[in-house]
C-alpha cells in the first residue's frame, strides 16, 4: 500500500539541500525548568514524504510540533527548511516560510463561511473591500482539486461534520502554499468513515507531491496505511525510524508493550 | 445568520446546484428565518404603523418624527454601532455614555478657556474619545481585565472628571461653534442623517472588509484567529476606540441639539439603550455574531416606543418593563436559534 519515498522523485530537485529533505530537525532539545521534554531529537522529512510521528502521551510529540511550527523556540538545536537554517519567531513567521500547522482545534471560525475560513487572514481585497466572488471561486476550485467534498463553500463551518472541518483546515493549509504541513492528530475523535476521508485526502496530497507532511497519530494501522515512514518518539527521543513497508503494526505494538512493561516494573520496584 | 453569506452576490452556483426556481412566499419565510434582522424589522414596521395610524396627526408630524429619529433614535443607533463591534469580539463598553458627557465639556474648555479654534476643538474632543478607547483597550487587552470592569472604572472616572471640572453646572455651547454645530447635530435631521450614514459605512465595514471579518473571527474563535495570524488584540483596541469616539460624537451632537452642555446628559442610559438596541437587533453577546442593520432597527424600535408612548399620553413608567422583556425575549430567541443551528450541523 505504501510507496517508498524517492527523494527528488515527486518534485524536481529545486532545493539547495543535497539530501533533498524538505525539513530537517537537528539535535533539538527542549527544557522546561528542570524537566527535559526533548533531548537531542533528530528528524528528517523528504520532499513529498508523509512521516508518521507516533509516541505515548507525554513522549514529547506536542512539544516537538510546537517547536517546528514556530510556537516556541527550542532550547538547543537547528531547524533546516529546504537546506536553509531557519529561526522560527512565531507560528505566523513559520507559516510565511512555508511550514503550516493544522492544530487539533483546527483554528476554524464557526461563524464564517468555508471560503472565508480558507482565506482567513489572507483575504483577497479590492479597494479594501473583500473580493468574495474571487475567494469563493478559488476555494471551490482548490477543494475540488484536492478532492474535498462539502455541500457548499457558502456553508458556515459550524454546519459541517468533524471530518469536513478537518478537511477544510487541511485544504486551507495546502492552498496557503505550505511546503511542510504538520497535522496534529488529524484523526482524533473521528469515526471510520470520516477518518477514511482524511486518509484519502492525505494520500491525494501525497500523489500530487507538492507538500511534505508530518502527521501525529495514535492508530498504528492508520499510520501504516498512509505514511511513507514512521518515527517513534519515546521519553523525548526518536527511538525508531523505519519505512512503513519495513515495519508492521505488530512490531510497533511490541515496542510500546515493552515500554509499558518497563514502566510497570519501575512502579513495582519503587513501591 | 451570517450577513456575509447571505448578502454576497450568488454568482457562482455550487456544482450540481439546483437552478433557482423558488416559491416567492417560501423565500420570504426563508429570509425571515435566516436573517437576524428580520424580526426586529417586522417589529419596527408594526410599531411605526400602529402609532402612525392611531395617533396620525401628532405622531406623523415633521417635528415629532425629527424628534423621534434624530433626538431619540440617532444617539442610540450611533453608540450601538460601536457596541455591536465590541459585542461581536466578545467585549462591552459601559463607559461610552460618559465620553458622551465629557466630550462637549472638553470642547467648551478648549474653545472658551484655551482659545482653541472651533474645528480643532471639535476634532480634539473626538480624539479624546479615541484616547479613552485606547485606555479601555489597554486595560482590557494588555492588562487582561474583563471589559465590563475596565469600562465600569473608566466610566466613573469620566463622570468624576466631568463633575469636577464643571462643578456640576451646565455650560453654554460656545457661540463660535454654533454654525458648525448645525452640521453636527443642531439641525433637526442632522443627527439622523449621521446615524444613517454611519450605519451604512459600518455595515460595509462589518460585512465586506477584513476588519469586520477579523472582528467576527476574534469573537468566534480567539485562539484560532491568533493561530491564523490575526492580531486579535489590535482588533479589540480598534473597536474600543471606535465605540468611545462614537460616544464623543454623540455627546457633541446632543450638546448642539439641545444647545446646552449638561453634566447630567449621557451617562448609563444611552449606553444601555445602545446595548439593548444591539441585542434586540440580533447581536448575541456570545461573540462572533452581530448585525449593524439590526442595531439600527433596534434603535428605531426603542425610540418609537419611547416617543410613541409619550405621544399617546401613556405614562413612561412601565416603558422599562417593556424594554426589559424585549431584551430577554430577543436573547432567548438568539440563544434558541444558536442551539437550533448547532443541532442542524449534521
Amino acid at each position: 500500500m505504501t510507496t517508498e519515498p524517492v527523494p527528488g522523485e515527486a518534485q524536481p530537485a529545486t532545493t539547495a539541500d543535497p539530501s533533498g529533505d524538505a525539513l530537517r530537525v537537528e539535535h533539538i532539545s527542549k527544557r522546561f525548568g528542570a524537566v527535559t521534554a526533548l533531548h537531542d531529537v533528530n528528524l528528517h522529512l523528504g520532499q513529498g514524504e508523509v512521516l508518521g510521528l507516533l509516541g505515548d502521551n507525554g513522549a514529547g510529540k506536542s512539544t516537538l510540533i510546537k517547536i517546528i511550527c514556530g510556537f516556541q523556540p527550542p532550547s538547543a538545536g537547528r531547524i533546516i527548511l529546504e537546506g536553509q537554517e531557519v529561526t522560527l519567531k512565531s507560528v505566523d513567521h513559520a507559516r510565511s516560510l512555508g511550514i503550516d500547522t493544522v492544530f487539533q482545534d483546527l483554528a476554524l471560525i464557526n461563524e464564517l463561511t468555508v471560503y472565508h475560513n480558507m482565506f482567513l487572514n489572507r483575504e483577497r481585497t479590492r479597494w479594501t473591500l473583500l473580493s468574495n466572488r474571487s475567494m469563493r471561486r478559488t476555494a471551490q476550485k482548490e477543494l475540488d482539486r484536492i478532492g474535498v467534498d462539502i455541500p457548499s463553500v457558502d456553508s458556515e463551518v459550524a454546519k459541517l461534520s468533524g471530518g469536513q472541518r478537518q478537511a477544510i483546515a487541511v485544504a486551507r493549509a495546502v492552498t496557503s502554499n505550505a511546503k511542510v504541513l504538520l497535522l496534529d492528530e488529524p484523526l482524533a475523535a473521528m469515526g471510520a468513515k470520516e477518518g477514511a476521508m482524511i486518509l484519502e485526502l492525505v494520500k491525494d496530497l501525497k500523489s500530487q507531491g507538492q507538500v511534505s507532511i508530518i502527521m501525529i497519530m495514535h492508530n498504528y494501522g492508520q499510520a501504516l496505511e498512509v505514511c511513507d515512514r514512521i518515527n517513534l518518539l519515546q521519553h523525548g527521543e526518536i527511538t525508531f525510524d523505519k519505512l512503513a513497508k519495513d515495519t508492521s503494526v505488530q512490531e510497533l505494538n511490541d515496542i510500546v508493550i515493552e515500554e509499558y512493561r518497563r514502566a510497570l516494573a519501575e512502579r513495582q520496584r519503587s513501591a | 445568520m451570517s450577513e456575509i453569506t447571505e448578502r454576497s452576490p450568488q454568482t457562482v452556483s455550487p456544482p450540481g446546484g439546483q437552478p433557482a426556481r423558488r416559491n416567492p412566499l417560501g423565500s420570504v419565510f426563508g429570509l425571515l428565518a435566516r436573517q437576524r434582522e428580520a424580526t426586529v424589522f417586522v417589529v419596527a414596521v408594526v410599531l411605526l404603523l400602529y402609532f402612525g395610524i392611531r395617533y396620525n396627526s401628532t405622531f406623523v408630524s415633521q417635528t415629532n418624527l425629527a424628534n423621534l429619529l434624530s433626538e431619540t433614535a440617532a444617539p442610540i443607533i450611533i453608540i450601538a454601532i460601536g457596541e455591536v463591534f465590541l459585542l461581536i469580539c466578545g467585549e462591552i463598553d459601559l463607559s461610552a455614555g460618559f465620553v458622551f458627557t465629557f466630550a462637549p465639556f472638553l470642547m467648551h474648555y478648549l474653545i472658551d478657556f484655551y482659545g482653541v479654534p472651533v474645528v480643532a476643538a471639535i476634532i480634539l474632543s473626538l480624539l479624546f474619545g479615541v484616547v479613552v478607547g485606547w485606555v479601555n483597550g489597554f486595560l482590557t487587552v494588555t492588562m487582561g481585565l474583563p471589559s465590563f470592569i475596565t469600562t465600569l472604572g473608566t466610566g466613573f472616572i469620566l463622570l468624576g472628571l466631568t463633575l469636577t471640572t464643571s462643578h456640576a453646572y451646565p455650560a453654554n455651547v460656545p457661540a463660535s461653534s454654533v454654525g458648525i454645530g448645525r452640521w453636527i447635530g443642531a439641525a433637526p435631521w442632522s443627527q439622523f442623517i449621521w446615524a444613517i450614514v454611519l450605519t451604512a459605512i459600518f455595515y460595509v465595514v462589518l460585512t465586506r472588509t477584513k476588519w469586520g471579518l477579523h472582528t467576527i473571527a476574534t469573537g468566534g474563535n480567539a485562539l484560532g484567529s491568533r493561530e491564523a495570524g490575526i492580531k486579535t488584540g489590535r482588533i479589540k483596541y480598534g473597536n474600543f476606540m471606535l465605540t468611545s469616539t462614537l460616544g464623543a460624537l454623540v455627546g457633541l451632537q446632543n450638546a448642539f441639539y439641545v444647545n446646552t452642555i449638561d453634566p447630567s446628559a449621557g451617562g448609563y442610559q444611552p449606553m444601555f439603550y445602545a446595548v439593548t438596541a444591539a441585542v434586540i437587533g440580533g447581536t448575541a453577546m456570545l461573540g462572533g455574531q452581530g448585525t449593524i442593520l439590526g442595531a439600527f432597527l433596534g434603535g428605531i424600535v426603542l425610540a418609537t416606543l419611547i416617543n410613541g408612548l409619550n405621544v399617546a399620553g401613556i405614562s413612561a413608567n412601565p416603558l422599562d418593563i417593556v424594554f426589559g422583556l424585549a431584551i430577554l425575549l430577543s436573547m432567548i430567541a438568539n440563544v434558541r436559534l444558536a442551539r437550533l443551528r448547532a443541532a442542524g450541523r449534521n
